[in-house]
């Protein structure tokens, strides 16, 4: 129930709730002569989409406390006498003031609350054209809207997949172990690889089920479209599936009670998988050491083949190396997990 | 009666063998990879220049791009198609397009256009990439202006001077940010998860018959539950603040005590959390699997990653009701705003009507009977 509930909730807090839009932040405004001009421009930052005027300061403490008790991130003080200054010597000052304990929000902030303040400068005298000499023109390539949710599809259905696979193959087989029903299995007639298939298989179509759920919702709720083949989306993701799943395996020989089993998936998946796999933090960020070690992570190949292929629509042919590298990993963890179990055996 | 519970508690913590090593090596391992790791500092960002005009000034603006901290050179491409293609490989996040007649329209003040496409596949960073390239680019209109129209800049009718300052963070570090967040989950995560296992684990083994039948009460016996892991928190976060000033260098701005009395009530607060979940869970797994989604949930909303304001409204709505975003608050707020208990009044508030509302479920779903 949860294992099919929960990619749909994850999908849906993914793809809505983490964004980093400025919306409706919280402005303090010091303005000691209140006049025309700080007026208007008060009213034009109130009035976009980025920014409410929530607070009203006397002088700078005030402002401080605004900052202290979180009820404002960006703080614009006007100079005194602004609008005879602007009118008189043609020049006046604002100081613009972001809380930047989030760093990114905070440049933002400034970026949108400067570019409302020379809108009005240019309202104010269309005729100066000096302003533009060089206009920059902006296209945002794949996400023109830049919706979160484009990023955070690949890697959910990187993650989901692998807790499915990896995570629950593991325990399912090791609580056979606690129990003891495992010896069982083992001395029936049945070859082992048909016992260990016929214990993949449900998660198998468990995680086909989820792929599924998570593509009709990015599509249809979240409106990421499928850019690429779905052919060869359901092509990489079939051979992610395998080395979760093999991956699950060797996690399985290697453990012996449930607890660790959960243990190792958890530190040893879940963590490198939502830290170095780039779903949520660029790995181009990071110091050279982590991005070595995000090499091993297959997360981080699925979901740049899902990338390509899902958002960017590409074909196959440009996701070769991603391809390439999930197989190597396939086959190397059910060469080692098959040896590993035949030493049990004996 | 207490007393003895407690010795039990503890005798069961320290001789289980991996409990102990996990709660010093826990807020180490967290502290020590995931401000390196989980970081949305965004430098470095690769550029692709195609520059049709070769002029002094295209490529004085490409230097003055470069120079900056946030970009990066990668390759001059010939044609916007041959830069699309270094995007698609992932070689590039940004593509900058100069016209062929740059230098010639800024000479003649006819004013000129450049191209940014930027990588938004992962909408935050292609927007911060393209909001720093968009303000170099301002600055370098205006360096030109004031060295080619001195005249222009002065007879400039009216200019409002724009003054910006960073508060609390003034280099942007993205560490600071993330530091004191991290402690708070390694808080959630060590007294959230601890505690649901607690109960589970004497229900599988059979021991929580032996608590049923004997006289103790129920809430002495979820307080002995609750009272190690106090000790477990407060020890976490003292490790925390070492390692946030010996690697980070980070001292709170505020007092240790305002954040030691917060901890103390979320600790309960979020304790209490895992216990009520353990009183309804009747397997490990079970236990494992319902806190593990309630902490993902909770620390989506929390504002760890990306700011709580801008979520919709239902989701801010339930991010109200989530104690780790009061915390992730207060924790930032102390360490780099330096504010007090009135200030951050509300916050006491919630977390205090969370503590009582978690261990009051939690008496109260302990059945001694099943």
């Amino acid at each position: 129930m949860i294992l099919l509930l929960m990619p749909v909730i994850q999908i849906v807090l993914f793809g809505f709730a983490l964004s980093q839009e400025v919306k409706d932040t919280k402005v303090v405004v010091l303005a000691n002569t209140s006049d025309d001009a700080t007026r208007r421009i008060i009213d034009r930052v109130d009035a976009s989409e980025y920014f409410d005027v929530a607070v009203v300061a006397h002088n700078s403490n005030d402002i401080d406390a605004a900052f202290r008790d979180g009820k404002a991130k960006l703080a614009m003080v006007f100079e005194d006498h602004f609008s005879e200054n602007l009118k008189h010597t043609g020049k006046a000052h604002i100081q613009l003031i972001a809380d930047a304990t989030d760093p990114n929000a905070a440049t933002s902030f400034l970026f949108y609350a400067s570019n409302i303040i020379t809108n009005y400068q240019q309202d104010l005298s269309p005729t100066q054209t000096n302003s533009g000499l060089i206009t920059p023109e902006v296209k945002m390539l794949y996400n023109p809207q830049m919706k979160s949710a484009f990023n955070f599809v690949p890697g959910v259905l990187g993650m989901i997949m692998i807790l499915i696979c990896a995570m629950m193959t593991s325990i399912a087989i090791v609580r056979e172990k606690e129990m003891g029903t495992m010896e069982i299995l083992l001395v029936s007639p049945m070859r082992p690889i048909y016992t260990i298939l016929s214990k993949i298989a449900p998660y198998f179509v468990l995680s086909v089920i989820n792929f599924a759920t998570i593509m009709l919702l990015s599509v249809f709720v979240l409106k990421v479209p499928i850019a690429g083949s779905f052919i060869s989306l359901l092509t990489v993701s079939l051979l992610y599936i395998f080395v979760a799943l093999s991956l699950g395996l060797l996690i399985s020989t290697l453990t012996s009670s449930q607890l660790a089993a959960m243990m190792i998936s958890g530190m040893g998946l879940m963590i490198p998988v939502m830290l170095l796999s780039g779903m949520i933090f660029p790995i181009e960020n990071m110091p050279v050491f982590l991005r070595f070690i995000s090499n091993f992570v297959p997360a981080r190949w699925y979901i740049d083949a899902v990338k390509t292929i899902m958002i960017k629509g590409h074909g196959l042919g440009a996701v070769l190396k991603d391809v390439g590298v999930l197989v190597l990993m396939g086959t190397v963890l059910v060469t080692i997990s098959l040896k590993k179990f035949k030493v049990r055996l004996s | 009666m207490i007393k003895y519970l407690l010795k039990k508690e503890f005798k069961q913590i320290i001789r289980n063998p991996f409990l102990p090593k996990m709660i010093f090596m826990f807020p180490l391992m967290v502290l020590l990879v995931f401000p390196w790791a989980a970081s949305y500092e965004i430098r470095n960002l690769n550029l692709s220049v195609i520059d049709n005009d070769h002029s002094t000034f295209s490529k004085r603006l490409t230097q003055t791009i470069t120079s900056s901290n946030y970009f990066r050179l990668t390759d001059e491409s010939a044609s916007y198609n041959q830069a699309l293609k270094s995007i698609e490989k992932n070689k590039a996040d940004i593509i900058l397009e100069i016209p062929a007649d740059f230098e010639k329209n800024i000479i003649n003040r006819e004013g000129t256009k450049v191209m940014i496409s930027a990588n938004a596949v992962n909408g935050m960073k292609g927007g911060i990439g393209m909001t720093y390239l968009s303000t170099i680019i301002a600055n370098f209109n205006l360096t030109l202006i004031s060295e080619l129209y001195p005249e222009m800049a002065k007879s400039n009718s009216s200019v409002i001077q724009i003054d910006s300052q960073y508060r609390f963070n003034k280099n942007l570090n993205y560490q600071v940010f993330m530091v004191p967040a991290l402690m708070v989950m390694i808080l959630t995560l060590l007294c959230g998860f601890l505690p649901a296992m607690s109960i589970v684990f004497e229900k599988e083994l059979g021991t929580m018959e032996q608590i049923n039948v004997s006289p103790v009460p129920k809430i002495t016996f979820i307080l002995a539950k609750l009272i190690p892991f106090w000790l477990i928190g407060f020890i976490a976060i003292t490790i925390g603040f070492l390692v946030a000033w010996l690697d980070y260098g980070l001292i709170p701005v505020g007092h240790f005590y305002i954040i030691y009395t917060f901890a103390a009530i979320y600790i309960f607060a979020i304790s209490g959390m895992g216990i009520v979940i353990s009183n309804y869970a009747q397997t490990l797994q079970q236990a494992v699997f319902i806190v593990f989604f309630f902490m993902m949930l909770f620390i989506m909303l929390s504002g760890l990653y990306t700011p709580v304001d801008s979520m919709p409204d239902w989701a801010q709505w339930i991010a109200a009701f989530n104690p780790l975003k009061h915390l992730m608050i207060v924790m930032r707020s102390i360490y780099l705003k330096g504010s007090n208990f009135i200030q951050l009044g509300g916050e006491l508030a919630a977390l205090l009507g969370f503590a009582v509302f978690f261990n009051g479920l939690a008496v109260w779903s302990y059945r001694k009977n099943n």
